[in-house]
């Protein structure tokens, strides 16, 4: 079985008597694209955040490519990239100028090239020459994600990528992942509070409900467990505090066993 | 430390000020407004009090010109890391692979750039205004004018790392932390003329040595020894203090969430 590229071990992260993450543990496969699905402060965004290094965790541990995070973090982000809806580039910046700087902080090869083939690939190449705080929101979430694949990233963290999306737009970059997943072998975490995206994108699902995996498997799996119709009514009931366990045939409920 | 990170963020701030030109209004502005006041005020005093009035007109362009470098190298610690804020950038410079060595780099550099800019243009001004050709002083400015750059330096590191720790409300400090310490830096007056009290606290900045410095260099045409070694002595254990300071912040604001909390507020 080829090592995981992250693995992450009993991750904590308590802010003062908060406890955002409660020992949270997963891998993700080369390859493999798995979906962090939760309701607002479910504790995704603090996971992610901890992978990128932005936040120190409690206790647990991070290990990206086999190394661990907090020892080699700068020569690990070298491989990894992100892209969040609740960050931008620079607006006062042009498209191209904005993926010079990050081209250059990454130190891609032969730069220009791989700005046109970004911006190609995401259908924003005639936007190259615009000023990056002109666009409107949905070229802004591409031109986040040019910069996101720009380094061409062994791991890609996603958070709710296409949150400000609309369905024709979200459909392309929903696209665009899956052919970076499969054409160059990008491993990826993502997060979306839209289910269609997930069921679309990920191969696997961590569900985490306050801080914790309620449970984890294939999109169909989630849903089956906990006998709904679809991941969304799982999401809702999880959201609006119901039952956290699995119905039965009979509708009564059976206990939950985290993987 | 990676050059091309270094060079990488310094291109951004380039950029920044070549699409919009208006900023370098900042740069110009405040500057000019000193220089009038305190070039004029001094005539005015000059002509009327004539050899009453103990000092020469070089003494205070000479400090309006030097404080601009140390306000200028504390803004571009300070003004750099805003900039990341109010363009909600700041996540994607601290999740890229750029160590706190490089990120400070960064600032110096850009610092060093604004008061060069801040200084050509204030040295031509004065030349111009009231014939002081700052040059004309030789080589003797330049250690102090280095010692400023690196007492800026520090001086930016500290409000950043303050501005970290206490969020935007705090955005303020980016402007007003060198002037917390203007009254004690015999910017325009010497030390001596301080009470005992602020004395002591001049005593202890090495930006009052550079300034009394400054006079010595424009009174005697003569290197101020004693001063030099002073405000570099001083300023070794300010950078060293503050550099502290910047990571120990840094590792909390790592610990609390506080940069995650800066980039969604």
């Amino acid at each position: 079985m080829p090592e995981p590229i992250l693995r992450v071990t009993d991750l904590v992260k308590r802010f003062g008597d908060f406890t955002a993450v409660g020992g949270v543990s997963f891998d993700i496969a080369p390859g493999e694209i798995l979906g962090l699905l939760g309701a607002n402060g479910a504790g995704k965004t603090t996971a992610i955040n901890m992978v990128l290094g932005l936040i120190t965790p409690t206790s647990g541990s991070i290990s990206v490519f086999g190394q661990d995070l907090a020892q080699h973090r700068t020569a690990i982000l070298r491989r990894m990239n992100f892209c969040s809806t609740y960050t931008n580039l620079p607006g006062n910046l042009l498209v191209w100028q904005n993926l010079t700087v990050f081209g250059r902080l990454y130190g891609v090869p032969d730069l220009p090239r791989r700005i046109d083939e970004v911006l190609d690939l995401l259908e924003i190449a005639h936007l190259k020459k615009r000023v990056a705080g002109h666009l409107s929101a949905g070229e802004s979430t591409r031109l986040n994600l040019c910069k996101a694949l720009l380094n061409r990233p062994r791991l890609l963290l996603l958070d709710e990528p296409t949150a400000s999306l609309d369905p024709d737009i979200a459909d392309k970059v929903r696209k665009v992942v899956r052919r970076v997943c499969q054409e160059d072998g990008v491993t990826m975490l993502y997060t979306s509070h839209n289910m269609r995206d997930v069921e679309e994108v990920c191969d696997r699902v961590v569900f985490l409900h306050k801080g914790r995996i309620l449970h984890q498997g294939t999109p169909e799996q989630i849903v089956a467990h906990f006998q709904e119709k679809t991941l969304e009514d799982v999401f809702i009931r999880v959201a609006r505090g119901g039952d956290l366990e699995p119905r039965t045939a009979d509708g009564s409920v059976t206990p939950t066993f985290p993987s | 430390m990676n050059f091309h990170v270094i060079q990488a963020l310094v291109l951004r701030y380039l950029f920044l000020y070549t699409r919009t030109p208006v900023r370098l209004v900042e740069l110009i502005f405040w500057p000019l407004v000193n220089l009038l006041v305190w070039g004029y005020l001094t005539l005015f005093l000059q002509q009327h009090a004539g050899e009453g009035f103990p000092y020469q007109i070089t003494y205070l362009i000479g400090a309006v010109i030097l404080w601009d470098v140390l306000f200028r190298a504390q803004q571009g610690v300070a003004i750099f890391f805003l900039e990341d804020v109010w363009s909600r950038n700041l996540l994607n410079i601290f999740a890229a692979p750029v160590t706190t060595l490089d990120y400070l780099v960064s600032t110096y550099a850009v610092g060093m750039l604004r008061a060069s800019v801040t200084v050509s243009i204030l040295t031509l001004l004065s030349l111009v205004l009231y014939s002081f050709n700052i040059f004309e002083v030789g080589w003797y400015l330049a250690p102090f004018v280095l010692n400023l750059l690196v007492f800026g330096w520090a001086l930016g590191m500290i409000s950043t790392a303050l501005i970290v720790r206490w969020g935007p409300a705090a955005e303020t400090l980016a402007w007003a932390t060198p002037f917390f310490i203007q009254p004690f830096a015999a910017v325009f007056y010497p030390v001596e003329g301080l009470p005992p009290v602020m004395q002591a606290v001049s005593k202890a900045l090495p930006c009052s040595y550079i300034f009394e410095g400054m006079r010595e260099v424009l009174r005697s045409g003569h290197l101020a020894g004693h001063e030099l070694v002073m405000a570099t002595g001083l300023n070794v254990l300010y950078l060293i203090g503050a550099g502290l300071f910047f990571v120990h912040i840094m590792k909390i604001a790592r610990r609390g969430g506080l940069l995650t909390k800066f980039a969604s507020q």
